[in-house]
Order: structure tokens, then C-alpha cells, then sequence
């Protein structure tokens, strides 16, 4: 880094005596080297990676016996074993049906009620506190109720995955509704554009990186119920396969179950940031060093 | 031409104005901002409307536009009016081409013309090659050309500026100005150009009008043969003149050259007066 030192000038009488200056350039230059450029999906990669390796190390050391924990190696095996006896795709099919079901009605109602009470006064004071209230109530303790009211057949399940998503979604495009700026709303209205024009092309786009956070948020909480609801109450699915491996002590088809839970996640989480590209590209925001 | 309230009456019913707003008063909690605003533009007059910070400029202009109804007294303006605000105000999420053909309905011309025509305002902003790019990725003159562009392709009866060029350098306001003098004498609008700096309005307008107290209290027409300069000894005088009736005494003759503006960019308005 390279430092110059300016000597103040002679001093005029009665002027203040100038400090040295010290100029350096503006971005330390360890910054500005030159990145070895490694594709952004392999750098996300890298960190679950270690993660993994860290876990196989320890197993292999004998840490925990393979009853305790199994190693991703065993998980892999289970994975495989379960798979040639054609259990394992069914099942995860199940769950991934169950999910994208209770999510895509819990998106539905979510931005319906968010746009009603987000464009209308009448429908904030009406719906609002509902749904916080409602919100209020544990997911997971309406579970026996939902068996009441829908049996044990897939209802139940799409059910609590719905109510799961449907508040995060609501509250996020809600705040998105109306944090839309009052003035581009003035705008677009000068110009002609219709009420409908409005919530369209100014309204709705503008909440539309709030709406992408509920998203992500009800993803993770679907996931979260459908594993709950499967193990309580389910003859199929990857939960199920989880409480049946439970019950015979397979400590590795358990964790497999929770890998895939894992994976799935990672996947959703992949699916939304690519939706965020497609549908954001207009941002300038700060996107990390 | 129709009354902002709903009542219609024909735009060639008026004697070849524009607008016509007698006895407008508009007070916000109690306190009278407009207190008897009359004011009638030519259909392709440009009048210049100066006036200290927090006066009602935007308040009257706001009105004019059709964003604001809770006013007193009776406002005519034609049907076919555009905003250019001080900010550009682009929509972030649409591209600089629909940014400007935003609210015109496809319907009437087709999809492809509407898209000419959009591009055409662009050309006429020197902006035809930004019409794919993002706002965001403008800079703040090419987004305020954009705005500019944007009222223009609706073809206004009436065009309303509140201080468009308030946020821009010197350089690009200087270019800003003759653009808009050039797109205005090519499209004759009627205008109205809120200001703080009164080199600006006296280079651009045919009438300058100051807002003082909530009524205007000075209405002059610019007889300085165009192209206008600012060391016209005409220029020199109206200047003076404005000043005076804004409350700002130039404590030095000021050369020619310098742009005396009424309040800093940072709007704080106390220190007009200094
Ligand atoms: N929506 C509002 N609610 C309350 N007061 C308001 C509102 N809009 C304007 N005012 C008040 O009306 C006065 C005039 O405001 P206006 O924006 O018209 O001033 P202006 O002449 O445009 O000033 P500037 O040159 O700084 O833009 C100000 O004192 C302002 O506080
Ligand atoms: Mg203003």
C-alpha cells in the first residue's frame, strides 16, 4: 500500500496550521485482486461438502457407535438399499406431493388475504387481526384437531402444511403491499394506469421480493410440518419411513430420512434464489462482498 | 376540457386556454397554504411559476394534475395532462420502454405501434439505445430524460413540471433546458415549470408568475427576443425584479453567468433570505 506525505505549506499569519495529510488509494489492494473465478453452485457446495467429510471422520474415528449415529457412507447404503427395494422413490413422492399441495393452496389463500387486506383499509381492519391471531396458535397442536375434522387421509397433512405457509406468506407480501412507494403509486397514476393497471404493474411487482422471503420462510416450515404430520399420523411418506426405522432400530434409514429432508431443502432454497434472479434482476442491491 | 372534479365541458369551449383556475385555496390542518390562486395558461403558453420553498408551488401544481381534490374555488385543465416531478419516479421493475408508454393503452394503436411510438419519445431524449436497460441503471439526467419522455408520448394538452432539473448538475440542467425549450416549441404544449431558479425561468417561459403568501402576486410576460442570454440588460432587470418580489436582495451584481437559484438543493428554505 503505498503512503505519500504531504508537508503543510508555509502558514499565512493568523490561519489555522494545516495537519499533514496522508493519502492512501481508496480499496485496500487485497480487495481488489483478482478473484479465481469458481462457478457459483460449487462454492455452495463446498460448505455442506465439509460438513459431510467432518461427519465421516468422526464416525469412521469411533466416536459414536453406528447405533448412536451412522455415517454418511451407512446413510448412503441405507439410501441404496431402500431404493432397489422401490420404497424409497414412492415415498419421497408422497412427501413431495403432500408439500407442493398444502403450499401452492397455503400460497393461494396467503396472497389473496395479503392483497385484500394489503390494497384495502376495510379489509386490513377485518382480516388482520384474524390472522395474527390465528398465527398465534402452534401448527403442531392443531394436529390432533385436524384429524377430527378430515380423518387420517391426505387432508389433514395438505391441511397443516397450508395453515404452515400460508402465514408467512401473508405477512411478508402484506409488509411488501405496503411498502411499495407511495410516490412511483402517484405516478403510475398520473399516467393513466387503472386501479387494476396499478396493483399489476406497480402494486404487486413492488411486493414481489417480500413475497419471495414468505417463500423461502414457508418452504422451510412445510418441510418442517409434513415430516411431523407423517410421523404421527401416516402410512407412507418420508416421515413414516422414519418412525418405521424407528420402531427396528435403524439408526441409518432414520438419518437418511433426515437427509433427504436436507437435500430437499437445499434444492427449494436453490429454486427460489433462481426465481429471485429471473424476477429481480432490476435490483441494484447489495448482493455481498 | 374537464373540470378535475368530473364536470366535462369541451376543451375548445374556453377561449384557446388551457387552464383556468380562479379562486383555488387549499389549507392543510387549519393552515391556509393557497389562499386565492387565479391563474389561466394559453394552450401553448409556457409559464414559469417561481416562489420560496414551502410556499404551495407543488401544492397548486399538484392540483392542476389531478392529484389532489381536497381544494376550494374552480379548476379547468384539459383532459390529456403529464407530471414530470422533481424525482424521475420510473418504475424500478420495468424497463425504460414501458417505463415510458406506462398507462397508454395497447388497444387503441396496437401493441408494435404503441412500442414505436415509445421509441420516438426515447429518440427524441437521445435515450433510444438505454430502451432495454433497467432505470436503476440510468443516471440521474438520463432517468430525468426518461421522465421527460414519458410525459412528451401522451402528447399532453398540458404538461406540469415541478422543478425537473432541481436534482441535476449545471451542466445537464443547461442541456435539460434547451432540450425541453426544443421538445416544447416541436410539440406546443401548454406549460407549467415550478422553479427555484429564476435565470431558469426567465430563459425558458413566455410569463413568469410568483407564488407569494398563497396568491400570485406577480405576472409578467418575458419580452426578451429568443434565443435568451442571461447578460441581455432586458435578462438583467426581469431578474432583479423577480428577486425583489421573492425577498432576496443580490448583495453584488452577480456576472452575468452565474445561476442564481432561490434555495440550495438541499431545500432548506430559511436560508433564501439569508
Ligand atoms: N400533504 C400535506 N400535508 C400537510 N402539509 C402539507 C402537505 N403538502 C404540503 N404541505 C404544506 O404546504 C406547504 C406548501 O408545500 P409545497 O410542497 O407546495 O411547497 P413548495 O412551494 O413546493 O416548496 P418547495 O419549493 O420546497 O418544493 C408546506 O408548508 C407544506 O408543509
Ligand atoms: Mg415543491
Amino acid at each position: 500500500m503505498s503512503v505519500v506525505k504531504l508537508e503543510a505549506p508555509d502558514l499565512e499569519e493568523g490561519v489555522a496550521p494545516l495537519s499533514p495529510i496522508i493519502l492512501t488509494s481508496p480499496i485496500p489492494h487485497r480487495r481488489r485482486r483478482v478473484r479465481v473465478r469458481v462457478p457459483r453452485t460449487v462454492r455452495r457446495i463446498v460448505g455442506p461438502l465439509i460438513v459431510l467429510i467432518l461427519w465421516q471422520v468422526v464416525c469412521s474415528a469411533g466416536v459414536f457407535t453406528s447405533f448412536e449415529v451412522a455415517s454418511p457412507i451407512a446413510v448412503f447404503d441405507a439410501g441404496r438399499e431402500l431404493a432397489v427395494q422401490g420404497v424409497l422413490l414412492p415415498n419421497l413422492l408422497i412427501s413431495l406431493r403432500r408439500v407442493l399441495e398444502g403450499l401452492g393452496l397455503g400460497v393461494g389463500i396467503g396472497v389473496t388475504l395479503a392483497v385484500l387486506s394489503g390494497l384495502f383499509r376495510a379489509g386490513e381492519d377485518l382480516l388482520d387481526p384474524v390472522v395474527q391471531a390465528a398465527r398465534a396458535v402452534p401448527i403442531l397442536g392443531l394436529v390432533p384437531l385436524a384429524i377430527i375434522w378430515f380423518g387420517v387421509g391426505e387432508m389433514p397433512k395438505i391441511f397443516l402444511i397450508a395453515l404452515g405457509s400460508t402465514f408467512a406468506i401473508y405477512i411478508n407480501t402484506f409488509a411488501g403491499i405496503r411498502s411499495v412507494d407511495q410516490k412511483l403509486v402517484e405516478a403510475g397514476e398520473t399516467f393513466g394506469l387503472s386501479r387494476w393497471g396499478l396493483v399489476r404493474r406497480v402494486i404487486l411487482p413492488g411486493a414481489l421480493p417480500n413475497f419471495l422471503v414468505g417463500l423461502r420462510l414457508a418452504l422451510v416450515g412445510s418441510w418442517l410440518i409434513v415430516i411431523v404430520a407423517e410421523e404421527i399420523n401416516a402410512q407412507s411418506g418420508i416421515g413414516y419411513l422414519i418412525m418405521q426405522a424407528q420402531t427396528t432400530d435403524r439408526t441409518d434409514i432414520m438419518m437418511m430420512g433426515l437427509a433427504i429432508y436436507a437435500i430437499l431443502g437445499l434444492l427449494a432454497d436453490a429454486l427460489v434464489r433462481l426465481l429471485e434472479r429471473r424476477l429481480l434482476s432490476w435490483r441494484r442491491g447489495f448482493v455481498g462482498a | 376540457m374537464a373540470d378535475i372534479k368530473g364536470h366535462v365541458t369541451p376543451f375548445e369551449s374556453l377561449s384557446g386556454a388551457a387552464v383556468v383556475a380562479t379562486n383555488v385555496q387549499r389549507s392543510f390542518n387549519g393552515r391556509d397554504v393557497l389562499r386565492n390562486v387565479n391563474l389561466t395558461i394559453e394552450r401553448d403558453q409556457f409559464v414559469a411559476l417561481l416562489g420560496r420553498s414551502g410556499t404551495g408551488k407543488s401544492t397548486l401544481l399538484r392540483i392542476l394534475g389531478g392529484l389532489d381534490a381536497d381544494y376550494e374555488g374552480e379548476v379547468l385543465v384539459p383532459e390529456r395532462r403529464a407530471v414530470v416531478f422533481q424525482e424521475a419516479r420510473l418504475i424500478p421493475w420495468l424497463k425504460v420502454l414501458s417505463n415510458v408508454v406506462l398507462g397508454l393503452s395497447p388497444r387503441l394503436e396496437g401493441r408494435a405501434a404503441l412500442r414505436e411510438r415509445g421509441l420516438d419519445a426515447l429518440r427524441e431524449v437521445e435515450l433510444e439505445r438505454h430502451a432495454k436497460d433497467w432505470p436503476l441503471t440510468l443516471s440521474g439526467g438520463e432517468a430525468q430524460r426518461v421522465a421527460l419522455a414519458r410525459a412528451l408520448v401522451r402528447e399532453p394538452q398540458l404538461m406540469l413540471l415541478d422543478e425537473p432539473f432541481g436534482a441535476l448538475d449545471a451542466l445537464t440542467r443547461i442541456k435539460m433546458q434547451s432540450l425541453l425549450q426544443r421538445l416544447c416549441a416541436l410539440h406546443r404544449p401548454a406549460v407549467l415549470l415550478v422553479t427555484h431558479d429564476v435565470d431558469e425561468a426567465i430563459l425558458l417561459a413566455d410569463r413568469v408568475t410568483v407564488l407569494v403568501d398563497g396568491q400570485i402576486s406577480l405576472d409578467v410576460e418575458v419580452d426578451i427576443p429568443r434565443p435568451r442570454s442571461r447578460g441581455d440588460a432586458k435578462f438583467i432587470e426581469l431578474r432583479d425584479r423577480l428577486l425583489r418580489e421573492l425577498g432576496v436582495e443580490e448583495r453584488t451584481a452577480a456576472p452575468p453567468s452565474t445561476l442564481v437559484s432561490l434555495a440550495p438543493r438541499s431545500r432548506r428554505g430559511d436560508e433564501v433570505s439569508r
